[in-house]
């Protein structure tokens, strides 16, 4: 599939609900559209499946124009929109035969496609679709779109609103149907379903934001990523937000996710040199950057004690994960690993320092692995 | 607190004798999947549906006896934020404002207050149903709170939202929580729950595990509360 700049509006003088977007998807693989509600993601469905026309733009699928050729495509794509869409007075068995029927084909032809799928909603093939339970109504309606072979699957928010146990059991389908070479486009604004597809675009108010593999967007993430709590959330993102070095502070779970400006890691003088402020006034440092750099090295050359950094904490964590602060990746910059560990601890020394003036206590911090949501707020943020 | 609270429907037990405390100030994570039972629970802790059996005491009150002034007492926000779209914002505030028996110069000094808080000076005056998710989500998060109540109920509210604006969001129940308000709130977003004090999951009608979502983890012996989720809910005979 290749779509080249569609563009959608709905209504004059409205922002486009799709602003010029445009990627390629190739055979037997599964394409991810990621991004929150008025993303575009349902829009460029409805484009793609030839249901509405685009305002600019175009798109071929498998080969066909989709507004010149679009009987043809019709013929050859499986569609499972949003909202369930299948006739809830039929039954299971019959809604099947209907759709089947439509394609000219019949259940037997290719049941070897949805057998795994349907097996599980097969006791119940009698009942009327209205009556399924939501996790049921999604592998019937993900029947439907595969009983006539299609060459290509789209699949919009099919997870949504359900729970979570089916919403694994239904990604593990995708994986087996994947492996029958289905190509399968599917949108979801779940950033741990985003790791599951081979690549992803990621989407905001109409436009792509990023595309790549899930692990190449993952490996780019620009800068060191921490990981930092306390004994009161709400306070300790008050206090990160107001310190001078912090680039972005956002709440994950039990942890808040902390970047650091870039400043903060410049290879050219040793420790916090350029902040003349706050690293004095908290950080046991000398005016000379090289004293600085030379007490650090020694300290941890000589496994740190957490009294040495100033951090409160019941956990033993800390060992671990000053342990952990060594190898840092910067993507490619690996051979600068002798400097990075120095500024790390500068920084880190300076940032508890701070946090524990403003009352904060049970402080701990470590490195973290960035993950696809990180990414997606990079993104956002820049 | 709740203790026993039952709920039958004729034969079914759609919640099943479930006994939990909830603590001031508490971020309180109500998970389980659809069909277990969540909403049922919910409406009787806020005063829509009267107990089978069981009891529970809710801000002080007790939900059998006075349901009425527990009402006045909590904040609601439900699922498609509880707006009305075609009024606009401070339509909606004084709407709901009046409903929670404020005075009129309560309701102008809030209202203002509240405006200035959020930054939407400019569209005060819009209908909400122009607005983004997001900011909707916020203004109703607010209009939960206009009265000041101990408590406040969150049904399912942050649906797809993009992450940044998500956690605009938790960073208002955050403020909130941190300044006494229980927060008791409903999500099937298993990440979520990890933004919670603690959490209590149901499965058929029953609370099977309620504890801090850190201790749940390490219980289970698993990475994620998706995981926890996915090992008990796995034998669940109800679904929605």
């Amino acid at each position: 599939m290749t779509v080249s700049g569609l563009t959608k509006s709905y209504g004059k003088n409205q922002e486009p609900a799709v602003d010029g977007v445009s990627f390629e998807v190739s055979k037997g693989e599964l394409f991810g559209l990621i991004g929150p509600d008025g993303a575009g993601k349902t829009s460029i469905f409805r484009m793609l499946t030839t249901l509405i026309l685009p305002d600019k733009g175009s798109a071929q699928v498998i080969g066909y124009d989709i507004v010149k050729d679009f009987k043809q495509i019709r013929k050859r794509i499986g569609y499972m929109p949003g909202r369930f869409s299948l006739y809830p007075d039929l039954t299971v068995e019959e809604n099947l035969n209907f759709f089947a029927t439509v394609f000219k084909t019949s259940i037997k032809e290719n049941y070897h496609l949805i057998e795994g799928i349907y097996t599980q909603i097969e006791p119940f093939k009698n009942r009327r679709a209205g009556k399924l339970s939501g996790g049921m109504k999604q592998k019937l309606a993900l029947c439907c779109a595969l009983i006539h072979k299609p060459e290509i699957l789209f699949l919009d928010e099919p997870t949504t609103g359900v729970d979570p146990i089916s919403r694994k059991e239904f990604w593990e389908m995708l994986k087996r149907l994947k492996a029958q070479h289905i190509t399968i486009v599917v949108s979801t604004p779940y950033m741990d379903e985003a790791t599951l597809c081979d690549r992803i675009a990621l989407m905001q108010n109409g436009k792509i934001l990023s595309i790549d593999k899930p692990e190449t967007m993952l490996s780019s993430y620009p800068q060191p990523l921490f990981a930092i709590k306390a004994h009161n959330m709400h306070r300790l993102l008050l206090a990160l937000r107001n310190y001078p070095n912090t680039l972005s502070a956002y709440a994950f779970g039990e942890y808040i996710h902390l970047t650091f400006k870039n400043e903060a890691f410049s290879r050219q003088n040793g420790a916090l040199h350029g902040h003349a402020g706050v690293s004095n006034s908290y950080a046991e440092t000398s005016n000379n950057g090289i004293e600085t750099s030379n007490s650090y090295t020694e300290t941890s050359n000589s496994n740190i004690e957490p009294s040495n950094l100033n951090i409160e904490t019941s956990n033993s964590n800390i060992e671990a994960s000053n342990s952990k602060i060594e190898p840092f990746n910067y993507g490619k910059e690996t051979s600068n690993n002798q400097t990075s560990p120095l500024k790390t601890e500068t920084v880190e020394k300076d940032l508890i320092a701070f946090l524990k003036n403003q009352g904060l206590t049970d402080i701990e911090f470590k490195p973290e692995v960035a993950g696809i949501e990180d990414y997606f707020i990079d993104l956002l943020r820049s | 607190m709740a203790q026993g609270l039952t709920k039958r429907f004729g034969d079914f037990v759609a919640t099943d004798s479930i006994s939990f405390e909830v603590y001031k100030g508490e971020i309180f994570g109500f998970l389980g999947a659809n069909g277990a039972g969540k909403t049922t629970a919910m409406k009787m802790l806020c005063g829509l549906s009267l107990p089978s059996a069981g009891k529970a005491v809710v801000a002080g009150f007790d939900v059998h006896t006075q349901a009425q002034e527990l009402k006045r007492n909590i904040g609601y926000m439900g699922q498609k934020f509880s707006l009305y779209d075609d009024l606009t914002i401070i339509e909606n505030i004084r709407y709901y404002a009046g409903i929670y028996g404020l005075s009129d110069l309560e309701i102008k000094i809030k209202s203002e207050a509240m405006i200035a808080q959020l930054g939407l000076q400019k569209e005060a005056r819009k209908l909400v149903g122009s607005l983004p998710a997001g900011w909707k989500q916020k203004v109703a998060f607010s209009v939960a709170l206009l009265h000041e109540p101990k408590i406040v109920f969150l049904d399912e509210p942050t649906g797809g939202v993009d992450p940044i604006t998500r956690r605009q969001f938790w960073d208002m129940i955050y403020e909130a929580a941190d300044k006494g308000t229980t927060i008791f709130i409903t999500t099937h977003y298993m990440d979520e729950a990890e933004y919670c004090d603690r959490v209590s999951i149901m499965v058929d009608g029953k609370i099977e595990a309620l504890d801090k979502p850190s201790a749940l983890r390490k219980s289970f012996g698993v990475a994620t509360m998706d995981e926890v989720f996915y090992q008990l809910a796995r034998g669940a005979k109800r679904s929605e």
